[in-house]
């Protein structure tokens, strides 16, 4: 009777407001993306996307029903009246000279700049509550965020969503460069997300394989954007993204073949069921510069071609949505491998020995047009022995100019001459064919300063040390070996007479 | 007949005294199970794991304080009843060949950092300051909840620390000490605060048994791994790694601890042997002069694990289909219509940036310092020329 009346209780709370049932539309929906693109470099650069929008007005008091969108940032958002957050934790340093533009970078650290809403009166307060609070959600000393490492820039960070007015009082931005993503950054991350990290393309993300990266950013964004084309309304978006590059030395060991599995340990499974969209995205664009092309495994159905960041890229697309690609019976693993035309070149190396043979190097290039081919080669300057050294050792030591040979492309194609017919400047190198000349040229000789000694030093030694011992160990020796006699006064002399006769004559006593 | 008579009030007699028997042996039985029920007196359980050193070289503590997470989690304490504070971060340090990884084990055998860690105080933020305020709960505001200690009267605290340690003090991060003094009075505010029911205070560092000398508070049970006078040593190098992984005393106990399953009935005595001066080097100490119970009726468990009575029910209740709460967003759809489109801002309007006027300050009143100057300037001139040459100004 009295487990029947909560009962009862409860199934009126069901049925009461509103009347009978009609199935409303899911308001909110997931997309998830994955792109893997291979870098100029050999590594590999793959970067998450998930991205949940719901068509909901969160200022509105009273919204208590999450279902994709996560509670915890829902919350955050009504509680401070927030209209944008960026927060992003970096491990590394995207190196765009050899991995090329990134999608998104983030500083090194931790990272978090939030636009409020106009109806905020103390923003500095909201700011100082709202670090405390992501400090407790993402595991992270944000705390640390305060009035001496915030500013509130007037230029720059402007709205990423929806803005009609952008008044930079409701900015604040702050940088903390000593924190450390790992593990525990990583877990509640994931918490966020859906799926968590039982399936779709969540599973892929396992902290080992993650943190063994050259870099590793995760970021959380979250915006107003137009629901539709003529944006008359918003939705919120909320963006999870991770990217990481993998090295080719320490994760690929030296090949540049790559594979889901040897990526992340993982291969997919099963599509997220609560994802609208669910698709991977590999960079098929060829490098040009080393004639190599990229084959992808299993071949994609189909491809998207775009300019991104610039480029002209075309991209091979798998969706884990359809059920021809993966399915309770077989796995994703997409396999990278890099086909090489053969090589034509040659390097032949002779190292030196010491006092026997010098150094040989020889490289056979092909120069492409209108560039510039640099060769450089480091060395290091050592010390000759003291006997080595010529009479003018300040005047420096000299290296061998370098050789160039080279097979210069004519203009105009030459036909092989007769030797005796021809004059003699025609005749110094022979022709082969007539489509381009033979020509060897020189650089200058290299005038290296070695360090030379200081060639007094051995004079000056000989000559302190036998002073030293001299003075030192003659006085000794002779204190030693030597003995004293004590030796009478000589009774007289001459000049001692004629003293004696001039004090006498003065009254002093005589010597 | 009288002897039948005799018989049946002799049988009479014996049947209710053998009842009797039954009815006490019965009621005995339920008082038995209701001493079991309400056995240790508290109703959740708590966990503070504390590592205090900072340094690659100090890789062992971290795995010291992270093994004893890892088995705490293992019997039944959740992530929001754990407070973990590490000084300093070993998994994604630059230095570990084995990146988001600790070992407590050579020939990495068990990762014990896992892949659901959640590390509420980590590197600078574990300070003496903070891990008192954590104890004693004064705790500013804004302070989110995971990195609170919620503990009430019914609550069984489990403190474990470890670092490098003297005769009554305790490093933190190579910068700062705790004293047994300051320790023993924080326990005490904790009682008089009536935040706990009983302590279990475990500390692993070198001459450990000092850190529990001065506590004065009731219900406290102390283990340490090694007497004044002694340090405590580590257990083993990892060739790989390059430091030593784990200190003994916290290996042996970590070796016990996984024996352990949230139904058995190991109780304190045997956590006293665990690791004996063969194995340790040093001498393990304990204090249970404060408790109140004898050790040997107090479960593992009852620190370590967070074992709830619960009772299964086999009733079934029924839900109802997806909810009306949705229907109440469609009335509201329409206004959220908006009469002018909305647009994106301009990430990097050039012409609105340079001619931006800046922003004047906000004028603020002059404060005291400068009212009372003026005032003392105005005073002055007045005394000197007088009140009425003022006719001559105005």
């Amino acid at each position: 009777m009295a487990a029947a009346l909560p009962l009862a209780l409860v199934v009126l709370l069901l049925l009461g407001p509103g009347g009978p049932a009609l199935a409303e539309p899911p308001r909110d929906s997931l997309r998830e993306e994955l792109v893997i693109t291979p870098l100029p470099s050999g590594d590999v650069a793959a970067t998450f996307q998930f991205r949940t929008r719901w068509d909901s007005e969160l200022q509105r008091e009273g919204v208590s029903h999450y279902r994709l969108f996560p509670k915890a940032l829902g919350q955050l958002i009504s509680k401070y009246s927030l209209r944008e957050l960026h927060l992003s934790f970096t491990q590394g340093f995207w190196r765009t000279r050899y991995w090329g533009p990134p999608f998104l970078q983030a500083p090194s650290g931790a990272e978090l700049w939030v636009w409020f809403q106009d109806t905020v009166t103390d923003v500095d307060k909201s700011w100082k509550e709202l670090s405390n609070v992501l400090s407790g959600i993402f595991c992270a000393s944000l705390n640390f965020i305060d009035s001496t490492n915030t500013v509130t820039p007037t230029a720059s960070f402007k709205p990423l969503g929806v803005a009609n007015d952008t008044d930079h009082y409701f900015l604040r931005y702050a940088v903390l460069p000593r924190e450390v993503v790992c593990t525990e950054n990583l877990t509640p991350w994931k918490k966020l997300l859906p799926c968590s990290s039982k399936a779709g393309l969540s599973v892929l993300l396992k902290a080992d394989r993650l943190f063994h990266t050259s870099y590793h950013s995760q970021a959380v964004h979250i915006r107003p954007v137009c629901r539709n084309a003529r944006c008359t309304s918003i939705s919120w978006e909320l963006r999870q993204t991770l990217s990481v590059v993998f090295d080719a030395f320490v994760t690929g060991q030296g090949k540049k073949d790559w594979s889901l599995f040897r990526m992340f340990s993982r291969t997919l499974t099963e599509p997220c069921p609560l994802a609208s969209e669910s698709r991977v995205y590999v960079d098929i664009t060829n490098y040009s510069q080393d004639n190599e092309t990229l084959e992808v495994n299993p071949p994609p159905t189909t491809t998207y071609q775009d300019v991104i960041l610039g480029t002209r890229r075309t991209y091979a697309v798998y969706d884990l949505l359809d059920t021809a690609l993966i399915n309770n019976s077989r796995n994703l693993n997409l396999q990278l491998k890099w086909k090489k035309p053969p090589e034509n070149g040659y390097i032949h190396y002779q190292p030196a020995q010491d006092r026997l043979q010098p150094h040989l190097l020889e490289m056979l290039i092909q120069l492409p047009a209108n560039s510039v081919t640099k060769v450089s080669i480091q060395f290091e300057r050592a010390l000759l022995k003291w006997t080595e050294y010529t009479p003018d050792p300040n005047h420096g030591f000299y290296v061998s100019p370098s050789v160039l040979s080279a097979l210069v492309p004519s203009l105009v194609a030459a036909k092989p001459v007769d030797w005796e017919g021809s004059p003699l400047f025609n005749t110094l190198f022979p022709v082969s064919d007539g489509s381009s000349y033979f020509v060897r040229l020189y650089t200058e000789p290299l005038l290296v300063n070695l360090p030379t000694p200081d060639f007094s030093m051995p004079y000056n030694v000989i000559c302190l040390t036998c002073t030293v011992v001299a003075v030192c160990y003659g006085s000794f020796y002779n204190l030693l070996t030597r003995t004293f006699h004590i030796e009478e006064p000589s009774k007289g002399g001459l000049a001692k007479r004629l003293a004696n006769l001039i004090r006498r004559a003065r009254g002093v006593p005589p010597l | 007949m009288a002897a039948t008579y005799c018989l049946g009030r002799a049988f009479t007699a014996l049947a209710a005294l053998l009842l009797l028997s039954f009815g006490s042996f019965a009621a005995s039985q339920i008082e038995d199970q209701a001493e079991q029920f309400f056995r240790s007196g508290h109703t959740n359980n708590w966990a503070v794991l504390v590592c205090t050193s900072r340094f690659w070289f100090n890789y062992r503590h971290v795995a010291n304080t992270l093994s004893v997470y890892r088995s705490v989690k293992r019997l039944g304490i959740p992530d929001s009843h754990i407070v973990l504070m590490l000084a300093d971060d070993m998994a994604c340090n630059p230095r570990n060949p084995k990146p988001a990884t600790v070992f407590s084990h050579k020939n990495m055998e068990l990762n014990v950092y896992g892949d659901d860690v959640e590390v509420d105080y980590r590197s600078y933020e574990v300070t003496v300051e903070n891990f008192l305020r954590v104890l004693t709960g004064r705790i500013p505001p804004s302070t989110p909840r995971s990195k609170r200690l919620l503990s009430d009267d019914r609550s069984n605290i489990l403190i474990y620390m470890t670092g490098h340690g003297g005769n009554g003090f305790l490093k933190f991060q190579d910068s700062e000490e705790i004293t047994n003094i300051e320790l023993a009075d924080a326990f005490e505010q904790m009682w008089q605060k009536r935040r706990y029911n009983e302590l279990l205070f475990i500390i692993d560092t070198c001459q450990g048994a000092s850190m529990y000398e001065r506590f004065y508070s009731p219900n406290i049970m102390a283990l340490a791994s090694s007497q004044v006078g002694e340090d405590s040593l580590s257990h083993q190098p990892d060739p790989a790694i390059g430091v030593h992984l784990m200190d003994r005393y916290t290996f042996y106990v970590l070796e016990f601890l996984e024996e352990i399953n949230p139904a058995s009935q190991t109780n304190m005595n045997d956590l006293f042997q665990v690791c004996p001066k063969s194995l340790c080097v040093s001498t393990p100490g304990h204090r249970t002069d404060l408790f109140q119970r004898d050790p040997k009726n107090v479960l593992i468990t009852d620190f370590f694990g967070s074992v709830r009575k619960v009772e299964i029910t086999t009733e079934t209740i029924s839900l109802q289909q997806h909810s009306e709460m949705e229907s109440s967003f469609k009335d509201n759809q329409m206004d959220e219509e908006l009469m002018e489109p909305l647009k994106y801002a301009e990430q990097l309007p050039v012409a609105q940036i340079i001619h931006q006027k800046p922003k004047p300050k906000d004028w603020h009143p002059p404060g005291g310092f400068i009212l009372g100057l003026w005032a003392l300037i105005i005073m002055v001139f007045f005394k000197t020329y007088g009140i009425k040459h003022m006719k001559f100004i105005f």
